[in-house]
């Protein structure tokens, strides 16, 4: 087990390395560096210089490279162009903001789909069964742009019951004002309850055609019992797998919705940074993403490996 | 033409795939091959159509299909059936829906409804081709490093699982970003981040299918590697292969039009989905009907096309001829 780890772990090391050049490969390709973007055009060549120089952009890429990631390593990600401040100040309220938003997607999301995946899957091909798989294919179908834009226009323009953009005063968090925090929820559970709820349903129809499951309707236990002790805890196990590995595939949603609703966390700190070729922030956004995406991927593994004892690693 | 209707998922049988014709390949020289490639032709487009067939036997196939077609229908006919030119100035700015103007007009006074119908053409030839271009490009890299094996595959799987190592959205976003926005680099930029997961499922599929007899004979003939992967291989992976393919023209169309929405997209004037709804965010609550007729279109295409997929992917599983479900 230490040793399967131990390879995983220095895999992902590999990965996160080259992924790491291939960010900094982009970002350095960018057309317009910052000097020029905080500049404008017309600008004397010789201010464009100077600052250059401040930024340490006049020296050759494969320095800068090798400073960069020293400074990821050490802990020091530099100081972002535009908000004139450390990376990590910038960074940091706005991870928490997310995380804050991914936990409660996860919180409403994980329950609901496991239970209508169950109840689906336990009635296959029942009229409940073909709506609820209707609705997570349309869930799987939307983009979250579109759902967000739908759940504005309907709970926001029409009802007036929640605010059409989260966003926030300087200095506070969404805890002070959870209605913000409602419709970007809402939005990204739409498609995570879509994929959770499928793999459930898929789960639990492969295992109530199972012999084990067979022997136990047949020696007379009541079909409760049956799909509570027998076939929920096995149905699960994949299911867990697909949880995990969702924790990854919401960072991509993560960069629509906060964009949809305006909301200040890491998704829309991205874009900000794209659009004003703010390197420092962005190289620090995007190596965290990717940890964060290799990080769940491991867990997605281990945890599968942990809960089924029959392919537990040796 | 029953045959066509046999195709299964699953490790194919090269006497199960009567379509591909591999009995005609392996059994006779070079020679009959070069007769039979027209009608290898024919059949291929029949096992396409014999597909659709198909899916329409499922509840799914049958509302995907016709979504499918509506949208193709106004992405050819789009800017000669829309009532006004999508980038005229022809109202007030936003006027709700009226029988002047079906779905209102946005803040410069176009028409909502020609602008949409005129954008369905980019979005759909830029995920078309895309997706096109990824299922190539990972056909490509997967058979090679699945026929290959040994170090080589190795080494390309481990290049794959890095790319895959990254949300395809921020991939596609630091690509288009460096490249520059235009309808050739978002068509390039998918077709790049669906290289990885194609390959992998054509590398798994190439696996399988080398240790068969059919592949071995031919090798033992001494054929090319390239007439191997290329007439032998790729053949029987066909059925898989439309299933992934329809599978990544959704994503295609998601990836595209997301990118649309970041701003990423065409640019303007000229009508992006995406893009369209992102500009109604400013005036979402005095004139909501902005964002609606984008919504509902990017929105029933995309349920349209996985519609068909999962129509075409039942199919499969219907007992043959006749029985209706």
């Amino acid at each position: 087990m230490l040793r399967f780890l131990a390879v995983r772990l220095s895999l992902i090391a590999l990965t996160l390395l080259v992924v790491s050049v291939l960010i900094f490969t982009i970002t350095e390709v960018l057309p317009g560096d910052a000097a020029q973007q905080q500049l404008g055009q017309s600008v004397t060549p010789e201010s464009l210089e100077a600052l250059r120089a401040k930024y340490g952009l006049n020296r050759p890429a494969h320095v800068r490279y090798l400073d960069w990631i020293g400074g990821m390593v050490s802990g020091d990600l530099g100081d972002s162009y535009k908000y004139n401040k450390p990376v990590i100040n910038v960074v940091r309220p706005r991870v928490f903001n997310s995380v804050v938003l991914a936990a409660f997607a996860f919180l409403v999301a994980v329950p609901t789909a496991v239970f209508s995946g169950v109840w689906a899957g336990v009635r296959r091909n029942s009229f409940g069964d073909q709506l609820v798989s209707i609705a997570s294919l349309v869930g799987i179908s939307l983009p979250e742009f579109v759902t967000g834009v739908l759940f504005i226009v309907i709970f926001a323009s029409a009802l007036r019951w929640l605010p059409s953009s989260s966003v926030m005063l300087p200095a506070t968090n969404p805890l002070t004002r959870p209605s913000i925090l409602v419709l970007p929820t809402l939005t990204l559970t739409g498609v995570l309850f879509a994929y959770i709820m499928r793999m459930t349903r898929a789960n639990v129809i492969e295992e109530m055609q199972a012999n084990y499951v067979r022997t136990a309707i047949l020696k007379g236990l009541s079909m409760q019992r049956v799909i509570w002790r027998h076939v929920i805890p096995n149905a699960m196990l994949p299911t867990i797998s697909v949880i995990a590995v969702n924790i990854g595939w919401m960072l991509g949603g993560l960069i629509i919705v906060e964009n949809v609703f305006a909301y200040p966390g890491i998704g829309s700190l991205l874009l900000v940074s794209i659009q004003s070729r703010d390197v420092p922030i962005l190289q620090a956004l995007a190596l965290l993403i990717a940890v964060t995406y290799a990080l769940s991927n491991l867990l997605a593994d281990l945890s599968y490996g942990l809960l089924n004892p029959r392919i537990r690693v040796s | 033409m029953a045959n066509q209707d046999r195709l299964e998922l699953g490790p194919p049988q090269p006497a199960d795939s009567g379509v591909m014709a591999s009995q005609a390949v392996t059994g006779t020289a070079r020679t009959g091959l070069l007769r039979t490639t027209n009608a290898r032709a024919t059949a291929a487009l029949g096992s396409l159509l014999g597909q659709f067939r198909l899916a329409l036997r499922t509840p799914a196939g049958r509302i995907g299909l016709p979504l499918v077609l509506l949208h193709l229908i106004i992405a050819l006919a789009g800017p000669w059936l829309a009532p006004y030119a999508p980038t005229a100035f022809v109202g007030s700015q936003l006027e709700p829906p009226s029988w002047q103007f079906l779905m209102g007009t946005d803040q410069f006074g176009r028409d909502i409804l020609s602008r949409v119908m005129s954008g369905a053409g980019s979005i759909i030839a830029v995920s078309v081709a895309g997706a096109a271009l990824g299922i190539a490009l990972g056909t490509l890299v997967g058979m090679a490093s699945g026929y290959k094996g040994g170090r080589t595959d190795e080494v390309v799987m481990r290049v794959m699982d890095g790319l895959m190592s990254f949300p395809s959205l921020l991939m596609a976003l630091l690509v288009l970003t460096s490249l520059g926005a235009n309808a050739a680099n978002i068509v390039l930029t998918i077709g790049v981040v669906f290289t990885a997961p194609v390959s992998r499922v054509m590398r798994s599929i190439t696996l399988s299918l080398k240790t068969q007899e059919f592949v071995q004979s031919a090798r033992m003939r001494g054929e090319p590697v390239p007439y191997i992967i290329f007439r032998e291989i790729l053949p029987n992976t066909l059925p898989v292969l439309a299933v992934e393919g329809s599978v990544r023209l959704s994503y295609a169309i998601l990836l595209a039009s997301s990118l649309g929405f970041l701003g990423l997209g065409v640019q303007p004037p000229s009508p992006d989905w995406g893009l369209m709804i992102s500009e109604s965010r400013r005036f979402i609550v005095v004139a909501p009907w902005v964002a609606l007729a984008p919504a509902v279109a990017v929105a029933t295409l995309i349920v349209g096309v996985n519609l068909l997929t999962d129509g075409i992917r039942q199919a499969r599983t219907l007992p043959r001829e006749g029985t209706q479900v």
